[in-house]
């Protein structure tokens, strides 16, 4: 408390900061505080607590949340992309940024290639995702494969059956072959982000790491798992836990494939994930979406909290 | 385990698009490193001998010429099949390992009918650890060592998988100036103990000079001079050489012979008699001076170091190309140093004279070689 008195001395940083200061409490402070205020508010309606009208205290909005059916299946869809996608596009994001180090021609070429989805927006790739996907047919349905999406296509080729196809993500598709394709899409999208950091954390190291490991007669194999893996460790860790917390907050990919119903003709929510849910909630049911809000939260902390303990004892700084 | 250079050149493509220079690293080496010794690769920098360390380790490929380790004709072969063991210059250390995992890193790296036993591997781990005094600190991480301790990690991990041949690149030169005194008699040591034929690289020319027994002095690429280190000393084929060896560094004076007189200005130092008259460059190493009443060389006054033992008059004169000479007597002389100028007579044997144009040694009558 002396600190933080003593501190206040220094008047001039804090005007310096005020402005950002300022802005911080009104756009992320308060929304935050009045997110918890909420969350605990009992049938919380805003109009109603314009009317000057009162709510009970208490956890019912939780209580309703933890218990709704909806929720809980948007809760299981996130978990599954989360804990498939973050896994998924840092192993390949890793492998990729070990082959882009080694190459000498092209890098800069492939790099910039690599890295073009990062700077697309993910709504028309899911356009893109969704015509592969598609299985386009007349208006009545699907009878004519030949309209096919390229990823049916190539399954048609190979497998030599003109008339074989998957229904990924039309009318009647089910949640699995919807959740491949989601997982596709995903970690498609999450790669450049992690290339290129997991590209600058390679360019880093030291080359007489690897010189030394050639002398000694190490393997590529041992190389990339006891040199590379342990020396990037810091930066893997960096995009396994950005990865994470942007994966509990999927959202847009799905409306990007599916449109807002998020999921397949006729089969609206069925891709619904957390987020979606809080949307959904916010038109009506105010409470339970800042109740939804606080449990996301609450996962996300606790999921970063284990990926702090385990990447201190893992990461080699 | 000999190994022999023949004819090694390396040639670096010029990078520069617009200027297509190549650059010339190492020309034409040749040279046999007999068996068990210790050689000192030494020279300024760019001068190629890390380079020509580098190929001997496999790690660089030599644009021409070839490599043999003892009979067998290495040189195409790739670094870990030519069973080296190199020591980089900032030492390379896995940070992330302790010293144990270090030293015995190259050991799990054996496959096939060299496998090794668990059992085995942590012996020769703390055998090596012992030869170069680490045991105690195996379980700590690089960075809880001091410079010198990661130098010996280093050391030990090449040492560990019994290398033909060891190679250091720089061994020293990240240690302060205590660390290094004490880690070039450890190097020196280490190398008695295993016998392995090293190779080291140096810009130092005291730390080649202490440790090795054959020093190759090198210059843009081309080697200057291959010999003991006292016979390189005593007897410089050039006048790089000369420059390049001893300290205080030799004193060099522009001169000329005449009338088979060697002639520093108009003092006639020395007798050249045979050789015809030219323009040259005189070389005096600092203790080759004599103070003498009458000596031919008068050099003019600005100070004496007192070293205990000697003392260091130093002068300067017109016609000499370095700032200042340097000329160590005995301190027994001390009084006897006028106070403007003092006169000196050159001893024999530390005077060298090179050609004015070539810089080559022009041998004098009675000089060796």
């Amino acid at each position: 408390m002396k600190k933080i008195i003593k501190s206040f001395d220094h008047w001039k940083a804090w005007l310096y900061l005020l402005p950002a200061i300022v802005l911080l409490l009104i756009f992320t402070g308060w929304p935050i505080i009045n997110t918890i205020r909420i969350a605990f508010l009992e049938g919380y309606d805003p109009m109603k607590e314009v009317g000057g009208e009162t709510f009970r205290i208490g956890f019912q909005n939780f209580e309703k949340v933890v218990t709704y059916k909806r929720f809980l299946e948007c809760l299981k869809t996130t978990m599954i992309l989360c804990f498939t996608t973050v896994p998924l596009s840092t192993m390949l994001a890793l492998l990729i940024a070990v082959c882009l180090n080694s190459i000498g021609p092209l890098k800069r070429f492939l790099q910039t290639i690599f890295f073009m989805p990062y700077v697309t927006n993910s709504i028309a790739i899911g356009m893109v995702f969704a015509a592969m996907f598609n299985i386009v047919g007349n208006a009545s349905g699907i009878t004519t494969i030949q309209n096919a999406g390229i990823v049916n296509n190539v399954l048609q080729f190979l497998t030599g059956n003109k008339d074989f196809y998957i229904n990924w993500i039309n009318a009647g598709s089910t949640y699995t072959h919807n959740i491949i394709v989601m997982i596709i899409y995903i970690v498609w999208h999450a790669l450049p982000f992690k290339i290129l950091i997991l590209l600058g954390g390679l360019q880093s190291v030291n080359k007489q790491y690897y010189e030394a490991a050639k002398v000694d007669g190490t393997s590529r194999f041992r190389t990339f798992w006891r040199i590379t893996v342990p020396l990037l460790s810091p930066m893997i860790a960096y995009v396994v836990i950005t990865g994470f917390i942007g994966g509990f907050k999927e959202y847009s990919s799905i409306v990007g494939i599916f449109g807002d119903t998020m999921g397949p003709a006729g089969n609206a929510k069925a891709l619904n994930t957390m987020v979606g849910y809080i949307y959904d909630a916010l038109a009506g049911q105010a409470g339970r979406a800042s109740a939804a809000a606080l449990i996301l939260f609450g996962i996300i902390l606790v999921v970063t909290l284990i990926n702090l303990w385990v990447s201190k004892k893992k990461v080699h700084y | 385990m000999k190994v022999v250079l023949k004819n090694l050149t390396k040639i670096f493509p010029s990078r520069n698009k617009k200027d297509h220079s190549e650059v010339v690293a190492v020309n034409n080496f040749d040279f046999e490193i007999p068996d068990g010794k210790l050689i000192g690769l030494l020279g300024p920098s760019g001068c190629g001998k890390s380079t020509t360390l580098y190929m001997i380790s496999g790690l660089q490929k030599p644009t021409s010429g070839q490599i043999f380790f003892g009979d067998d004709d290495v040189t195409e072969l790739s670094a870990e099949k030519r069973g080296i063991g190199l020591v980089f210059q900032n030492y390379a250390l896995y940070p992330h390992m302790t010293v144990k995992q270090n030293i015995m890193f190259p050991l799990q790296n054996l496959r096939g009918n060299d496998k090794l036993s668990k059992e085995e591997i942590l012996s020769r781990t703390e055998e090596a650890a012992r030869l170069v005094q680490l045991d105690g600190l195996l379980e700590r991480k690089p960075s809880e060592l001091s410079g010198g301790q990661q130098q010996r990690v280093a050391i030990a991990r090449a040492l560990v998988k019994m290398p033909r041949v060891l190679l250091l690149d720089e061994p020293l030169s990240n240690l302060d100036a205590r660390l290094r005194l004490q880690t070039r008699e450890e190097i020196r040591r280490i190398q008695r103990e295993t016998k392995i034929t090293t190779v080291f690289v140096t810009h130092d020319q005291e730390e080649a000079m202490s440790i090795s027994d054959e020093i190759v002095v090198m210059k843009l690429g081309v080697v200057q001079q291959i010999g003991a280190p006292q016979d390189v000393y005593d007897d410089p084929t050039n006048l790089f050489v000369a420059k390049f060896l001893g300290t205080p560094p030799i004193n060099v004076f522009k001169g000329r012979i005449q009338g088979g007189k060697v002639m520093i200005g108009e003092a006639a130092v020395f007798d050249a008699p045979g050789i015809e008259d030219k323009d040259v460059f005189i070389g005096i190493r600092p203790e080759g001076f004599t103070l003498e009443e009458n000596g031919p060389l008068e050099l003019n006054v600005s100070g004496v170091d007192v070293m205990g033992r000697d003392i260091s008059v130093i002068s300067t004169h017109p016609e000499s190309l370095n700032a200042n000479v340097r000329s160590i007597i005995s301190a027994d002389q001390k009084n006897e140093i006028g106070s403007d100028t003092v006169r000196f007579s050159i001893k024999p044997h530390k005077i060298f004279v090179f050609d004015g144009e070539t810089e080559e040694r022009i041998y004098l009558q009675g000089d060796q070689g």
